[in-house]
């Protein structure tokens, strides 16, 4: 029998292998030893480790372990070339397309390159990452031009250190690149020491193209060369994609920097199935979802929770797919799961997997030949566990996934939401009110609909809680490279003795889920205009539960509703005004008149604002819809700024509760009282009790409960730098967002930034494509 | 395997059994999420070399090879018989460590059934001719049946029907159920294979409702297109009713076969479509017994990606013996 005759009995597929060839060719013309990119020009290292191609365990190439002066030169280089590159859009334009059309041009190699380096199947590298990254940059060249008149009010950042992960090595660093350079910003990269290739051979693109000596530098390096770049001075923001942990650490250690900081983190994103749903498709997607990459993604639809009247049959349908996945050589065009990157890898998915089966999990693998070189891992699916599983709540990043059930559309959503992360989501039911309304209630910052792990650079992507802050891909993405215009203008107070003293003593108390109530501790202390409620940790445990017990309904109260309620309050302030003015005058208000109406202008504004902070329709490429909703962040902290007391105090709670978010306040320290006379004006105007809770204190001895609770989503602090950089770092504990403006750096009398009400959101991206 | 030919000899045939609405109503499709699955199916899978030219082999084992047109005489009709019989040039199966080959069957018309029972008599290749009213099924009820037995008795082994489109666009399953009954008893001992022209139901659901109420009324294998509606055998659609066929099996015990038909002309499309039948239902649907290409010109293509496999060097149609 000829093998043609063989093979036509047996029907199997036979080896495809990519030709890796050219690769080879490149890696030797490079001697297999590689410098840094720094300032336009190659620098030899003089350290170096070892790059391995996963799938065999072999080295491909010696990579540099950039130093900490490499870093200086970097950073240096980056500041040089900033301004000029910052004043040429037309330039940054045509220098992004040269690179899109470059990687379009070289595509297989970055593809076979990716793949040896690592252990991805090819089909991905080909279909997936290449062809994204070439999006990525077509997309971000052409907001280059579209900067000065789109974002009249910001500018670019600086320099900017940006730190990615091994797991999309090249597509990372497009969603990191693009952005930062379209509006005029200059980067330090430093690609993941496991996959440090393909950032490289880009370095070469760009020097090809003649992007301007300078403007992208690419350093590689551990976690020691990460360091030196988190920790230099020369760097104005850091853009991190990685675990939890790892941002948890650049958060506090960045704290008392003035960085910007975006951290795309870790998930577990729950995949949820109803009845309805087209189940094969369902079925399908779950091999995109944790299938895809072994299951080394971030987003992975890793928590299956299926309705429970198809939850059989499901996993049935899940258990015959996963048989026909091949396991294999990821160079091979017919295989659909490649190397997991690192044996520290490998070794964690088994002892995960292996804790799972120990706590009750029924494990499933299909017979699948495995290689017996490099690192792989079988497709797995874990049944028979809960909740309180740790394979449901931890994140495994391998080709894992735990399946759970659900009763209700109710009941999908508290599981779907019951996880500290909140990265993304599917959702699959061929009910389009299903759909939407699970879409809307799922804390993340993308849902896929009948879909999953789509990507495109039009789409902003990013997390809610744990999972991170900061969007990459669309118009949200691009703030992440922008700062607000600076805006100085200082706000002195006067001292209490010359305004008009009280006829009758005044005792003044906190504001909590609409009551006023006494201090825990029954302290009080001094400011302008008299003495006030001391609030210690447990009237702010009170506020935040207060606040969190309004979040959901004021979170979901529409937009009319709330600005009838802003609205109110100006009516019910205007009719206080001689009252509010003697409070602002007693509170040291330098220009008690002036004030009020900047106040009433204040929530004039966001009464307005209320019902009008749209989301947007992507133009994703494909039959459908991407939809954004700015979504209320939930409960969060503000400390007021010390001065204009109360303009100063609406300014910056407003924006919060405008956009849903009910808010525990601390009014200026100095000059409480006409935040206090306001809680008379907050009673009366039909605020819903918690959503805005009134305490004053001292600020350093709130910001440590209320920095670290983590039941808030976000802390404002207006007050001192200091204050400011203790919830930065105090904010690590939940990764909540924070914003920090002192004294002194925002006009509060003048018309407020649009930036209020974008920090006072957060961007979910809802991907519904649809089909007849 | 190699020189088995005749379908109707090992293929179980489908007994059928009683409508169930409800579960023919349980049938959803997502489009994206189809047309995903079937656009990324060629990247995750290819056959290369000597794969590649035994999977070509099988795709002509499983061709139905069809001349449906309305100038077909018994002279373009022999010649079609003739290349069924020898789909390759002897060289070339020699190269290639074959025996021998034959197509799945042919596909004519009525009118041509008994010439090619003739013609092919003593190589096992099937006979199938369309029927019913072919390709609009809307000729009365009573001369589509009478039609089918006049094939059945010129020696039709197979009987490729039409359905009444009507039916499926107006969700009136009973009436698609009653008709496709009605055909197969009349089909007696030949296998039905049910063309649901899906390129007129307007909906992937219909088509997998459609697809469902076929296989319980009995129809041995599922047909997407007759090759004369706009649009044919698409991927979306295949993958539709080859997933109606894997649900038809866990729920009766019975694997019923499908054939895509219309528009299949290269040979890359005939791999697509086999690793559509691997992929999704296993490679019991490798084999003619329970796969068929349906296709007029895509024979010559795979001639010529053959002579590739063996010289190394690209080839041409008229090196090939026309069918």
């Amino acid at each position: 029998m000829s093998k043609v005759t063989e093979i036509l009995e047996t029907m199997e597929y036979g080896p495809a292998p990519e030709d890796a060839k050219l690769v080879n060719e490149w890696l030797d013309a490079h001697g297999r030893k590689f410098g840094v990119y720094v300032g336009g020009a190659w620098v030899d290292g003089s350290a170096h480790f070892a790059s391995v191609n996963p799938a065999t365990g072999e080295e491909i190439a010696q990579i540099t372990q950039a130093s900490a002066s490499v870093i200086d030169d970097a950073v240096e280089a980056a500041s040089a070339a900033q301004a000029e590159w910052a004043a040429n859009p037309t330039l940054r334009q045509q220098k992004l397309y040269a690179i899109a059309r470059q990687i379009q041009k070289h595509s297989r190699l970055f593809a076979v390159l990716e793949t040896l380096d690592n252990g991805k199947p090819i089909r991905e590298t080909r279909d997936l990452d290449i062809p994204l990254v070439a999006r990525h940059f077509y997309y971000h060249a052409g907001w280059a031009p579209l900067m000065e008149s789109e974002f009249p009010d910001y500018q670019p950042v600086g320099v900017c250190g940006q730190i990615i992960p091994w797991n999309f090595p090249l597509l990372m660093l497009a969603w990191k690149i693009a952005p930062a350079l379209a509006m005029g910003n200059t980067v330090i990269l430093k690609p993941a020491e496991f996959t440090s290739l393909t950032a490289l051979l880009f370095a070469e693109i760009c020097d090809q193209v003649g992007i301007p000596a300078g403007v992208v530098n690419i350093v590689t390096g551990d976690g020691e060369t990460g360091k030196a770049i988190v920790a230099h001075p020369g760097i104005h923001k850091l853009a991190f994609t990685g675990s939890t942990e790892v941002g948890r650490i650049l958060r506090q250690v960045t704290a008392e920097t003035d960085k910007k900081l975006s951290l795309e983190l870790g998930g577990k994103s729950p995949y949820i199935v109803f009845d309805d749903a087209d189940l094969d498709s369902a079925v399908e997607g779950l091999v995109d979802a944790i299938w895809f990459n072994q299951g080394q993604v971030c987003c992975a639809g890793s928590r299956l929770l299926v309705q429970e009247s198809i939850a059989e049959k499901a996993y049935a349908k899940i258990r015959t797919r996963m048989a026909k996945l091949r396991v294999g050589n990821p160079l091979d065009k017919v295989v659909d799961i490649g190397a997991i990157v690192d044996r520290t890898q490998l070794d964690r998915i088994t002892q995960l997997v292996e804790q799972g089966v120990q706590e009750g999990a029924t494990k499933f693998q299909p017979t699948c030949e495995m290689p017996t070189a490099g690192w792989f891992y079988p497709p797995t699916l874990l049944t028979d566990v809960e909740p309180a599983s740790t394979v449901s709540q931890v994140e495994i990043f391998g080709p894992v996934l735990v399946a759970m059930t659900f009763r209700t559309p109710a009941e999908a959503v508290a599981l779907a939401n019951n996880t500290p992360y909140g990265l993304a989501s599917s959702v699959w039911t061929q009910n389009l009110d299903v759909a939407h309304d699970i879409a809307a209630q799922i804390k993340a910052g993308t849902v896929w609909v009948n879909c999953t792990n789509q990507f495109d650079a039009s789409a902003g992507f990013g997390g809610y809680r744990e999972s991170g802050y900061g969007r990459e891909g669309g118009r949200e993405g691009l703030y992440e490279y922008l700062k607000l215009a600076p805006q100085l203008s200082v706000f002195a107070l006067k001292s209490s003795a010359d305004a008009a003293s009280p006829g009758l003593d005044r005792t003044h108390k906190l504001y909590v889920s609409g009551k006023q109530i006494r201090p825990d501790g029954g302290f009080s202390f001094q400011a302008i205009g008299g003495e006030f409620a001391r609030a210690n940790r447990k009237d702010v445990r009170n506020a935040v539960e207060a606040a969190e017990g309004a979040a959901q309904s004021w979170g979901s109260a529409t937009g009319f509703l709330r600005s009838q309620i802003l609205y109110h309050l100006a009516e019910n302030l205007t009719a206080g005004r001689e009252a509010m003015i003697s409070a602002l005058a007693q509170g040291g208000s330098e220009d008690a008149s002036a004030e009020f109406e900047a106040s009433v202008a204040t929530i004039l504004h966001y009464a307005a604002w209320a019902d009008k902070f749209d989301g947007q329709v992507h133009q994703a490429p494909m039959r459908g819809l991407v939809y954004t909703r700015n979504e209320p962040l939930g409960a969060c902290g503000v400390f007021a700024p010390t001065a204009p007391s109360l303009a100063g105090f609406l300014g910056a709670c407003l924006p919060l509760i405008a956009m849903g978010s009910p808010v525990v306040a601390v009014a200026s320290e100095k000059a409480p009282l006409a935040a206090l006379e306001l809680v008379r004006i907050i009673e009366a105007s039909d605020v819903p009790a918690g959503v805005w809770n009134v305490l004053t204190g001292v600020y350093s001895e709130l910001e440590p409960t209320l920095g670290d609770h983590l039941g808030l989503s976000s802390v404002w602090h207006f007050g001192s730098v200091e204050g400011g950089q203790r919830i930065q770092k105090l904010s690590a504990g939940n990764l909540k967002q924070t914003w920090t403006m002192p004294d002194g750096t925002i006009d509060w009398f003048g018309s407020p930034a649009k930036e209020f009400l974008r920090r006072a959101t957060q961007v979910k991206n809802v991907w519904v494509p649809y089909g007849a | 395997m190699i020189t088995s030919g005749a379908a109707a000899a090992t293929h179980k045939r489908n007994p059928g059994m009683p409508l169930d609405l409800e579960w023919v109503e349980s049938f959803t499709a997502n489009r994206s999420a189809i047309e995903r699955r079937a656009a990324t199916l060629g990247g995750r899978r290819t056959v290369k070399k000597e794969w590649q030219a035994a999977w070509l082999l099988r795709a002509i084992q499983c061709m139905d090879l069809t001349t449906l047109g309305g100038d077909d005489t018994p002279g373009n009709v022999h010649r079609l018989c003739a290349k069924a019989k020898q789909p390759l040039s002897a060289e070339m199966l020699n190269s290639l460590g074959l025996e021998s080959l034959h197509t799945g069957a042919v596909c004519v018309y009525h009118q041509y059934v008994e010439d090619c029972v003739r013609n092919l008599e003593g190589t096992g290749i099937p006979v199938a001719a369309v029927s019913t009213g072919f390709p609009h099924g809307l000729s009365p009820f009573r001369e589509r049946i009478h039609e089918i037995k006049a094939s059945v008795a010129a020696g039709a082994d197979e009987i490729d029907i039409v359905i009444t489109r009507a039916h499926a666009l107006r969700g009136d399953w009973e009436a698609l159920y009653e008709e496709i009954r009605q055909f197969r008893e009349a089909c007696g001992e030949a296998h039905v294979k049910a063309i649901l022209a899906t390129g007129e139901l307007g909906t992937l659901t219909n088509v997998a409702r459609a697809s469902a109420v076929c296989m319980m009324a009995g129809a041995d294998f599922i047909k997407t297109s007759t090759g004369k509606e706009p649009v044919n055998a698409t991927l979306p659609v295949s993958l539709v009713m080859v997933r109606a066929i894997r649900e038809y099996e866990e729920m009766a015990r019975v694997k019923v076969g499908y054939k895509p038909a219309g528009g299949i002309r290269t040979a890359k499309q005939s791999l697509d479509f086999l690793m559509l039948m691997k992929e999704e239902l296993g490679d019991a649907w490798l084999s003619p017994s329970l796969f068929r290409l349906g296709a007029s010109t895509l024979l010559a293509d795979i001639e010529r990606q053959l002579e590739h496999y063996l010289t190394g060097r690209y080839s041409a149609f008229n090196r090939h013996a026309m069918g």
